[in-house]
């Protein structure tokens, strides 16, 4: 790295601010990005990540400070004047149209012609060659709305090699990746690197940023807080430095006394499609933790449980009661509740705003036939007291909340339906470390309440750190439950794969 | 601590521009009638203007439950004619057993409040349970009806037995206090819709089905429930509209209801509801209708444009309402 700090920086910001009406929410970041290094951006939900992003890549204009690319002044009057320049941002909610081929995305706006046709033959070998150098083997000619979460991020990546991108802007490539994906993406992270392209790119994976970050930025409240080659900080300083406190204590500790008597016991459980003869129990009091492999059923059986969609089962028994459950509303009616994965699609309605977010689940119980709006706007005070929610304006569209925020709001909004068994889905997928340990201190402290919690999670360290019992599935059957000392990523892993199998699967 | 902070420009959810637009323009309208026409506020005219708005403001009061569940409902003018025809075809056909007075009445509105719920829940049906796009079932119903119309005057004019429309015609111009039936069960509709839609459980479950039904869905709201229940309220609604629209022709034929479909999504759009659904207004809805009405008035009134372009000053006035919509959205 040495003779790396004596380059120019490619881009770079200088005391940059930003405010929005009357709010800064960047106050004088200073940040340098050079040929042929990746630079980890991190920070809080909120830490104003994105919007340096957006600022680097022209999206957005600074309220005041420079931007300096190859040491000139410049001002980006639009998006198109950062692409001019070279700068390509990859979102974190992509941005291909879903209709089109994967080719005409990656050629949308710039197509090949030869005279007045598209030249569709030099397209389709160019594409070829730019998924080849992803490791992706989709069909150029396969419509982008089949294609998987993570092809569409590489065809993100495919569609940014194809502009020559000097400078790459990636926000969170890896939050939809399964490991084996992210290892593809680094890889070609590492040829960008070596071929002298400038990488900046956020994630909440501190690993993932020790691995493969030569020099990381730290934001905190919109302020640079630490600046630095990636070898001299450890995940935990990182950590600390994000969150302003010492966030080492991420799990809550494990309850010493056995859980109660069983309150869920589920037989025969069957989603057609996707999860075949699922059995397990749950206590009064634990965590039970359900890993497995992204598509290994373990969502859609859940779901199934719920009534959410088609599925049967042997035997569903609620307090020793067999319960029937085909409807949302039956469960419920079982004090049984599912909180999704997919917040922003499946979670809440992100034009409206907190109060009918919060309450839509268990609306009869705010008045009658007519809605008893002080009620709500009661139980609003009390879910951003409890929660901790982060809103501003209580009126504001939810859309517009961070990540961290929307997932506290949605596990209010589920707690509105009182359950007496909790089933969570992703519980912290994509929301900063400080938020994490609040939603895990408040999951153990709900189990300690008398709950039973089931809880989804392709975090590894999430599984092993929070659950009491672990329950691992592979492809839509139940590979074992671990308990005590059995939980351990090494256990976990061989059961998501299958023992002897080899071990080149995604382990999510 | 931090997160607030990340809230990009504090937005209020709804832009105020798309809430006093339509007013404004309604004012702007009302302001030119006056300068124009010295009758324009009298109340023979504003008592016209209301009893013509009350057919479509009826429907569109039901359209914009449809709409802000994410539906559409292109056969509401269609199914009116039908209903109207069908109508006027039992009462004629009952008249011998029952003769003219009230029972003959009651049974007419009943077979256009049954015919209308029924005609909504199979538009309703198709859509929520044969999973068919509502533009396309609602096409399909709006030729079904029209052409069943047609049919049923073979080509011509269904008539109510003249006694019958005599003692009918009341329903239509009669009224309480000088105020005509019309509008006084356009105003009941319009106060029930905007507590079903402001204050009770029902509109909620309309905004979130319309808003993205997989949150609704696994929020416990029955969507497929809930649209339903839209399509057979507008049905209903229909059928009520008909009811008043019938003692004033006495008759029905294939042009009767003709562009009501039009004329109440435009009112509803107008009004500020949201298209794509999940934010509708039933007192917005209330101003588009009065807005058409008033332009259709004012060109009647006056002779600086024809009032045969009425259909085309609409079409323009749609348009630039959802443009206003946009724009408004964009800024917000």
């Amino acid at each position: 790295m040495g003779d790396a700090v004596t380059t120019p920086p490619t881009l770079a910001l200088r005391d940059v601010r930003k405010s929005f009406g009357p709010i800064e929410v960047l106050h004088g970041v200073d940040l340098e990005l050079r040929a042929g290094e990746v630079l980890a951006l991190i920070g809080e939900n909120g830490a104003g990540k994105s919007t340096t992003m957006k600022i680097l890549a022209g999206y957005q204009g600074a309220t005041s400070g420079r931007i300096l690319l190859d040491g000139e002044e410049v001002t980006f009057a639009s998006l198109h004047d950062g692409e001019e320049a070279g700068i390509v941002m990859i979102h974190q909610e992509f941005n291909i149209a879903e209709q089109l081929t994967v080719e005409q995305n990656i050629f949308l706006g710039r197509e090949l012609r030869r005279g007045w046709l598209l030249d569709k033959k030099k397209m389709r070998q160019l594409t070829r060659d730019y998924l080849d150098r992803v490791n992706c083997d989709v069909d150029p000619n396969a419509r982008v709305s089949t294609l998987s979460n993570s092809d569409k991020q590489m065809v993100e990546i495919a569609k940014a090699l194809s502009r020559d991108a000097r400078i790459l802007i990636m926000d969170e490539p890896t939050a939809v990746l399964t490991a084996q994906e992210t290892d593809v993406l680094f890889d070609q992270v590492r040829a960008l690197k070596k071929a002298g392209t400038a990488i900046l790119f956020t994630s909440h994976k501190l690993g993932e940023v020790a691995e493969i970050a030569d020099q990381v930025t730290i934001l905190r409240d919109g302020s640079v807080v630490h600046d630095g080659p990636a070898a001299e900080v450890s995940e935990d300083e990182m950590a600390t430095a994000m969150v302003g406190r010492d966030v080492s204590d991420l799990f809550p500790d494990k309850p010493d006394t056995p859980p109660g008597e069983v309150m869920m016991r589920v037989e025969g459980l069957t989603v057609p499609g996707y999860a075949e003869d699922i059995g397990f129990e749950l206590r009064r009091g634990e965590i039970l933790g359900i890993a497995g492999l992204i598509g290994s059923g373990r969502t859609e059986a859940m779901e199934g449980l719920c009534g959410l969609r088609p599925a049967s089962a042997r035997l569903v028994e609620i307090g020793g009661k067999a319960a029937d459950i085909r409807r949302p509303k039956d469960a419920r009616d079982h004090g049984l509740c599912y909180l999704t994965e997919d917040r922003k699609l499946r979670g809440l309605l992100l034009g409206m705003g907190l109060r009918v977010n919060l309450t839509l689940q268990a609306l009869d119980r705010f008045g009658g036939f007519l809605i008893d709006k002080a009620a709500e706007e009661r139980a609003l005070d009390a879910a951003i007291e409890a929660f901790d929610i982060r809103a501003g304006q209580r009126d504001v569209a939810v859309g517009n909340l961070s990540g961290g925020n929307q997932q506290k709001l949605l596990l209010a909004k589920v707690m509105q339906t009182e359950p007496s068994i909790l089933i969570v889905d992703e519980p912290t997928r994509g929301i900063d470390i400080g938020t994490k340990q609040q939603i895990y201190a408040y999951l153990r402290n709900l189990a300690a309440q008398g709950h039973g919690i089931v809880m989804i999670s392709s975090e590894m360290q999430e599984v092993i750190g929070l659950s009491d019992r672990v329950m691992v599935m592979r492809s839509g059957r139940s590979a074992g439950i671990l308990s005590g000392d059995e939980i351990g990523e090494d256990a976990i892993v061989r059961r998501a794969m299958g023992v002897g199998a080899d071990m080149n699967g995604k382990v999510a | 601590m931090t997160s607030d902070t990340a809230t990009p420009a504090p937005k209020r959810s709804l832009p105020s521009m798309s809430l006093l637009g339509p007013v404004i323009a309604l004012l702007v309208l009302i302001a030119i009638g006056a300068s124009l026409n010295s009758n324009f506020l009298g109340a023979a005219n504003i008592t016209n203007v209301l009893a013509r708005s009350a057919f479509i403001g009826i429907i569109a009061v039901g359209m914009t439950f449809v709409i802000t569940a994410g539906g559409l409902d292109l056969s509401v003018g269609s199914m009116a004619a039908f209903i109207a025809g069908l109508m006027i075809l039992v009462m004629n056909a009952a008249l011998p057993t029952l003769g003219i007075g009230v029972p003959i009445i009651l049974l007419g509105m009943v077979v256009a409040i049954v015919a209308g719920i029924v005609a909504g829940l199979i538009n309703g049906f198709l859509i929520t349970a044969l999973g068919i796009e509502a533009f396309i079932v609602t096409l399909g119903t709006m030729g079904i009806y029209r052409s069943l119309v047609t049919w049923l005057a073979d080509g011509g004019t269904l008539s109510l037995d003249f006694g019958l429309r005599t003692f009918y015609r009341p329903v239509y111009f009669d009224g309480i206090l000088g105020i005509s039936w019309p509008i006084i069960v356009f105003a009941l509709v319009v106060i029930l819709g905007e507590i079903l839609m402001s204050f009770a459980r029902f509109g909620r479950h309309c905004a979130a089905t319309g808003s993205n039904e997989h949150v609704a869905h696994y929020s416990n709201v029955d969507v497929n429930r809930t649209r339903l229940l839209t399509y057979a309220m507008l049905g209903l609604l229909v059928g009520v509209a008909t009811i008043m629209y019938v003692p004033r022709l006495g008759s029905a034929s294939a042009s009767t209801g003709l562009l009501w479909e039009l004329e109440a999504i435009a009112a509803v759009i107008i009004g500020g509801t949201v298209l794509k659904g999940g934010f509708g207004r039933v007192w917005g809805t209330v101003i588009g209708v009065l807005i058409l009405s008033l332009i259709d008035n004012i060109l009647n009134l006056t002779d600086f444009v024809s009032p045969y372009l009425n259909g085309a000053i609409q079409g323009v006035i749609i348009i630039l309402a959802v443009i206003l919509q946009r724009e408004a959205k964009a800024k917000g």
